[in-house]
């Protein structure tokens, strides 16, 4: 694999009046890499996506996404990222063929491309049968991974995942990181929140933010061996008190 | 261009899956008209009457006649002393008494003058003043034509004559002030509650990260609704004209367009409200309060803006609902074109344009 920088950060901060949601962090991501953003509720790590999507401006620092300039380039930032946000995104009074031929069109992809492509990813889901039925009506395992292929669709070069596995059975996380997996190995970069420390150990690397910092960031593996540990929820526990 | 008309294309959808607010949208208007319409009437008809003719002579039987061929009143029944008329008001029915002097017409033929006695129950005082103003409208009709006759010398006489509503049509009064809420209705408070959706169910941070340009979103919420807001107009128009033979006098082209600025107008308003609150509850809520109350209350759709206290009179400058209802009310009586309503244009195509930088500036702080 190329090392390839998909996502750099430098000195990353945002303040809410006194108040630092996220103080000064910085790392960078390598192209096709699956990154764990893990912290406690409250830690900042929703505000560090959203300063990464471009839907927030940031207080100081510099960063780009997809070789973008997060200030100044959003808009070819946002044609090459997909976000996946921690509240869910589908539409529930549209069918899934509908969310998905919704998300494409406005990520402008021509319209003959669209519905091959949303019946294959239907298929591919599952999902065939309940093509035409209307989101409300489908488990939430199954909404969540419909929400990822959404959240794909386009093709993007990196995708944001706050939270996507919340609430969902441990069936369904297994098959949804079977999902990210086989994005990440077409080489499409994943940038992953997630409070289910079993999920960590299945990134590359991740990092742990306490209050606004990044107190730690490597592979699951060095992180254990560094705090020596068994696993990564005594490393999260460890860090985190 | 097309990731536009992708959004507005699922913003249909979402009209169209939920039929119940679909039913709503389209045939809210049309009950509107027709409650206002017949219910809520300035216009009486067949009121009960009791009469006293105590001469009953040649002269009384035509007034009679008159007055009871008008439609507007019925008669319930002839009394015979003046100590009966009491009892017909205490029945709570009879609506107005007509007491008809001894010797009507020979007084009428010598003196030239004779006294007739209206007496109206005033519990219900509109009532009571309407009802008056019919009966000395058919008592002068009445000494207009025995002037025709050369029976009598010349007499000053006051005429009345109504202006553009000739018959006191109630029709004439609502359709413009029911036009103008639906359209508040459809454009402010509908667009302010869908975009708030988007924001109560986390779909708004999805479109925001997305290529589409944040007034793409705006723009895609409001013109369904602008297409529906007019298709409403329309309908209350057709009712109005064809139920309640309301008058066009003005162009309908004009009309059209004067409604599709206050249109805007509302969008603009509705904007603002889903700028600052959060879920769909709290957007109905504000637009409700905020738009709806004042726009039935102040703005001469219901209550006479001339009869309300100064302070009010003011506050109903600033709604813009106000200036709409005067300019509908002047191309549909009056006939009038753009010289006549270019300063209530003005008016609204400023708020128009004053809200709209507000929203913008909102929108942005929220950014941030």
């Amino acid at each position: 694999m190329n090392h390839e920088v998909a996502i750099r950060a430098e000195g990353l901060t945002r303040k809410f009046g006194a108040f630092t949601a996220v103080d000064h962090i910085s790392f960078s991501v390598e192209k096709g890499e699956i990154f764990g953003f893990l912290g406690a509720n409250g830690a900042g790590k929703t505000t560090a996506i959203k300063m990464l999507c471009g839907l927030l401006q940031p207080s100081g620092g510099k960063a780009s996404v997809g070789g973008f300039d997060i200030f100044r380039q959003t808009g070819q930032l946002r044609r090459n990222i997909g976000y996946m946000s921690q509240r869910f995104s589908l539409y529930e009074d549209l069918s899934p063929y509908e969310n998905l031929r919704f998300y494409g069109g406005i990520y402008g992809l021509p319209r003959r491309e669209i519905k091959p492509k949303a019946e294959a990813v239907l298929k591919k889901l599952g999902l065939w049968e309940e093509k035409d039925q209307l989101v409300s009506a489908l488990p939430l395992g199954w909404k969540q991974k419909l929400a990822f292929s959404v959240a794909s669709f386009h093709e993007p070069a990196i995708v944001f995942l706050d939270e996507p596995t919340s609430g969902v059975d441990p069936v369904t996380r297994r098959q949804f990181w079977h999902m990210i997996y086989e994005a990440a190995h077409q080489g499409t970069t994943i940038f992953i929140t997630t409070h289910y420390m079993e999920e960590a150990e299945y990134c590359k690397r991740v990092s742990i933010m306490v209050s606004g910092r990044i107190q730690a960031l490597d592979t699951p593996g060095k992180l254990k061996e560094q705090y020596q540990v068994s696993s990564m929820d005594e490393v999260f526990l460890k860090l985190t008190r | 261009m097309k990731k536009f008309l992708a959004f507005v294309n699922k913003e249909i959808h979402h009209i169209f899956r939920d039929k119940r607010t679909l039913l709503l949208l389209f045939c809210m208007p049309i009950v509107l008209v027709i409650l206002f319409g017949f219910a809520i009437t300035t216009e009486i008809q067949d009121a009960k009457i009791v009469i006293l003719d105590k001469s009953n002579d040649p002269a009384t039987r035509e007034i009679k006649n008159k007055i009871l061929s008008s439609g507007y009143f019925k008669l319930k029944r002839v009394l015979t002393s003046e100590r009966a008329l009491e009892q017909a008001f205490q029945e709570g029915d009879t609506k107005l008494a007509i007491v008809f002097e001894e010797n009507f017409y020979q007084h009428l033929e010598k003196h030239n003058m004779a006294t007739v006695q209206v007496i109206a129950d005033a519990t219900e005082p509109n009532t009571a003043s309407t009802l008056t103003n019919y009966i000395s409208a058919i008592l002068r009709d009445y000494q207009q034509t025995r002037q025709v006759t050369g029976v009598m010398p010349l007499q000053i006489q006051t005429e009345t004559r109504m202006l553009y509503n000739p018959r006191l049509e109630g029709a004439y009064y609502f359709v413009p002030g029911v036009i103008t809420v639906i359209l508040l209705l459809v454009s402010a408070m509908m667009t302010s509650v869908t975009i708030a959706r988007e924001k109560e169910f986390g779909n708004m941070e999805i479109l925001l990260v997305s290529p589409l340009h944040p007034i793409a979103i705006i723009l895609g919420k409001a013109i369904p609704y602008v297409s529906i807001a007019l298709i409403n107009a329309l309908t209350v128009l057709y009712i109005g004209y064809a139920i309640f033979d309301m008058p066009l006098t003005g162009n309908l082209g004009l009309l059209l367009l004067e409604c599709l600025l206050f249109i805007s107008t509302s969008l603009s308003l509705g904007i603002l409200i889903s700028t600052v609150t959060d879920t769909q509850q709290t957007a109905l809520l504000a637009s409700m309060l905020g738009l709806m109350m004042p726009s039935v209350l102040l703005s001469g759709f219901i209550f006479p803006i001339e009869s309300m206290p100064t302070v009010l009179q003011w506050i109903s400058n600033i709604i813009p609902s106000k200036w709409f209802i005067i300019i509908s009310k002047d191309i549909m009586l009056k006939g009038a074109g753009m010289a006549t309503i270019w300063q209530e244009t003005l008016i609204l195509a400023g708020t128009t344009v004053l809200l709209i930088l507000a929203s913008v500036a909102k929108f942005k702080i929220r950014l941030e």
